[in-house]
């Protein structure tokens, strides 16, 4: 890859000189529309108790660092993502990979978890509470449901879209079923699983969004709901910024682990080389 | 009846173990595969020798891949009798690489040997792939993913090595060098070989022994007495490629007979 590159020494420095340029092409928008935001406030077309300036909404999240109330709150609905995606993730996978590579576990499984993931599990909120009271164990389970279905879907229809023409060849090479099936057929689902997790973490968060709206005494979502009560909708603000840069965050995680899990495809062999 | 002996595990159904006869590297009795109403192979009878080099010529739908899909035990042999020796290994017309494996450790796959990475490495060595040993198979271009699928076979020390038109996805020039690598290759190792082509030339530049498949039948059994190395052109060469081209139904200007 930088054969060509280090041939000519000045496109060296110029591809260095290059980076910030990416990222400020890439700031653009986002500034542009802040820009607007800040000019259409100051301006006073907005009533000041119900949008507020961009920065009050800086200065409260410092606020909110700064007096400590931020962390606590992030690490536990931090928390509760981690958990509900660990039960949920784990319970989608072992279900995909039981109907996927048997019939009995096809006929016995699929039925019943297609049926289930027809129903919004957003509207199972009223029982969950009857159930689980409103502590930790509904939130948790929410989150669970949400990222459960898109691992299932995405891995089951992964494992069997695995090439069988390397699968035959595999027979050819003298490997048993279960030789088969580690070598062969889980690899082959990794990129199909790797975009049912993505999916699962954007209904995770999604999930835990509602679920911090209901009776939650901690958590972003508590903040955001304390925050309308009193009329703070700077506070609203943040609480919408950290899910944003939440998402940001676990998406490029993601990325991370599929740079790893995938080293072995070209683009990202191409990107690495580069 | 209804088997296929081999003496290694069974891989389709109809395989029990058995004991491949000194004679013979491949012996097939009266294989019968019928799909649906349509019979692929009728009654068929053949023998290879150990060592041997046979290329099964046949157009499309002549039975030719069947037959080795039934010699690689990939397809049952519901009746008949097909003896194959239990070392045995297959190319295909595409390489067929794990690609998250290095192309060492899809070499070694399956081997059942303490130093299966030496091996592996050896037999990369050996098809011109030392210095890709830890590339990423989809990094290799098709005649250097083809050569390892080459080496994945040797490795194993098949006595009978079954190749799927495993040039026909190549470039002119790459297949050129790899006819002459296969050459040196099986007079190295001596295993016997099946080469499914419709390339006529390929056949009569490899092969001892060109046999035709026509609608299920051996319709032709020929000996290729050319000296090796062949080439091209040499004396006796197109007159048995006219032969095999009548054989086949065409002519050589490309006319159907």
């Amino acid at each position: 890859m930088s054969v060509s590159l280090t041939a000519l020494p000045a496109t060296g420095t110029m591809r260095r000189r290059f980076v910030p340029v990416r990222l400020l092409r890439q700031l653009m928008v986002p500034g542009a529309i802040i820009a607007l935001w800040y000019a259409l406030t100051v301006h006073g077309y907005f009533d000041a108790q119900t949008m507020p300036t961009p920065q009050a909404v800086g200065l409260s999240f410092w606020q909110l660092i700064v007096t400590g109330q931020m962390w606590p709150n992030l690490l536990i609905s931090l928390q509760r993502v981690a958990l509900g995606l660990a039960f949920g993730g784990s319970l989608g996978i072992i279900l995909a990979l039981a109907s996927s590579l048997s019939r009995f576990g096809e006929d016995s499984i699929d039925a019943t978890v297609q049926m289930a993931r027809t129903l919004p599990h957003l509207a199972l909120i009223p029982l969950m509470i009857l159930w689980f009271g409103i502590g930790e164990t509904p939130k948790i389970v929410l989150i669970a449901l949400g990222s459960l279905f898109p691992i299932y879907l995405n891995l089951f229809s992964a494992v069997r879209a695995a090439d069988p023409k390397l699968i035959e060849a595999a027979s050819t090479l003298g490997l048993s079923h279960v030789e088969t099936i580690f070598h062969v057929i889980l690899p082959a689902a990794v990129p199909g699983f790797l975009v049912g997790l993505r999916q699962a973490l954007g209904a995770s968060w999604i999930s835990l969004v509602v679920a911090e709206q209901i009776n939650a005494s901690s958590g972003i979502g508590y903040l955001v709901m304390n925050a309308r009560d009193f009329l703070r909708t700077d506070i609203i603000f943040d609480g919408l910024i950290v899910y944003a840069l939440l998402g940001l965050a676990t998406d490029q995680a993601v990325r991370a682990l599929e740079r790893y899990l995938l080293a072995w495809r070209p683009s990202i062999i191409a990107a690495k080389g580069a | 009846m209804n088997m296929l002996t081999e003496i290694a595990p069974a891989q389709a159904p109809g395989v029990t173990p058995g004991v491949t006869g000194e004679k013979f590297a491949v012996e097939v009795r009266g294989l019968t595969r019928e799909f649906g109403t349509n019979s692929v192979l009728r009654n068929l009878d053949l023998q290879l020798r150990p060592g041997e080099f046979t290329a099964l010529l046949g157009r499309s739908g002549s039975g030719k891949s069947t037959l080795l899909r039934t010699l690689a035990g990939l397809d049952a042999a519901p009746e008949g009798t097909v003896t194959v020796p239990a070392a045995r290994a297959v190319v295909f017309q595409e390489p067929r690489l794990l690609p998250w494996k290095r192309v060492w450790q899809n070499v070694a796959l399956g081997l059942r040997v303490k130093d299966a990475r030496k091996r592996a490495e050896e037999a990369l060595e050996e098809v011109g792939l030392g210095h890709r040993l830890k590339a990423w198979p989809l990094t290799l271009s098709g005649g250097e993913a083809q050569r390892a699928a080459l080496a994945r076979a040797l490795v194993r020390s098949p006595k009978l090595l079954l190749l799927d038109e495993p040039f026909a996805a190549l470039d002119a020039l790459t297949r050129l060098r790899m006819q002459a690598m296969v050459a040196a290759l099986w007079q190295a190792h001596q295993p016997a070989v099946l080469l499914v082509t419709h390339d006529v030339d390929e056949a009569v530049l490899l092969a001892d022994r060109i046999l035709v498949l026509d609608h299920g039948r051996i319709a032709l059994d020929l000996t290729v007495e050319l000296p090796r190395p062949r080439r091209h052109g040499a004396p006796g060469f197109n007159a048995l490629r006219a032969k095999l081209l009548d054989a086949l139904g065409v002519r050589e200007d490309g006319a159907t007979v």
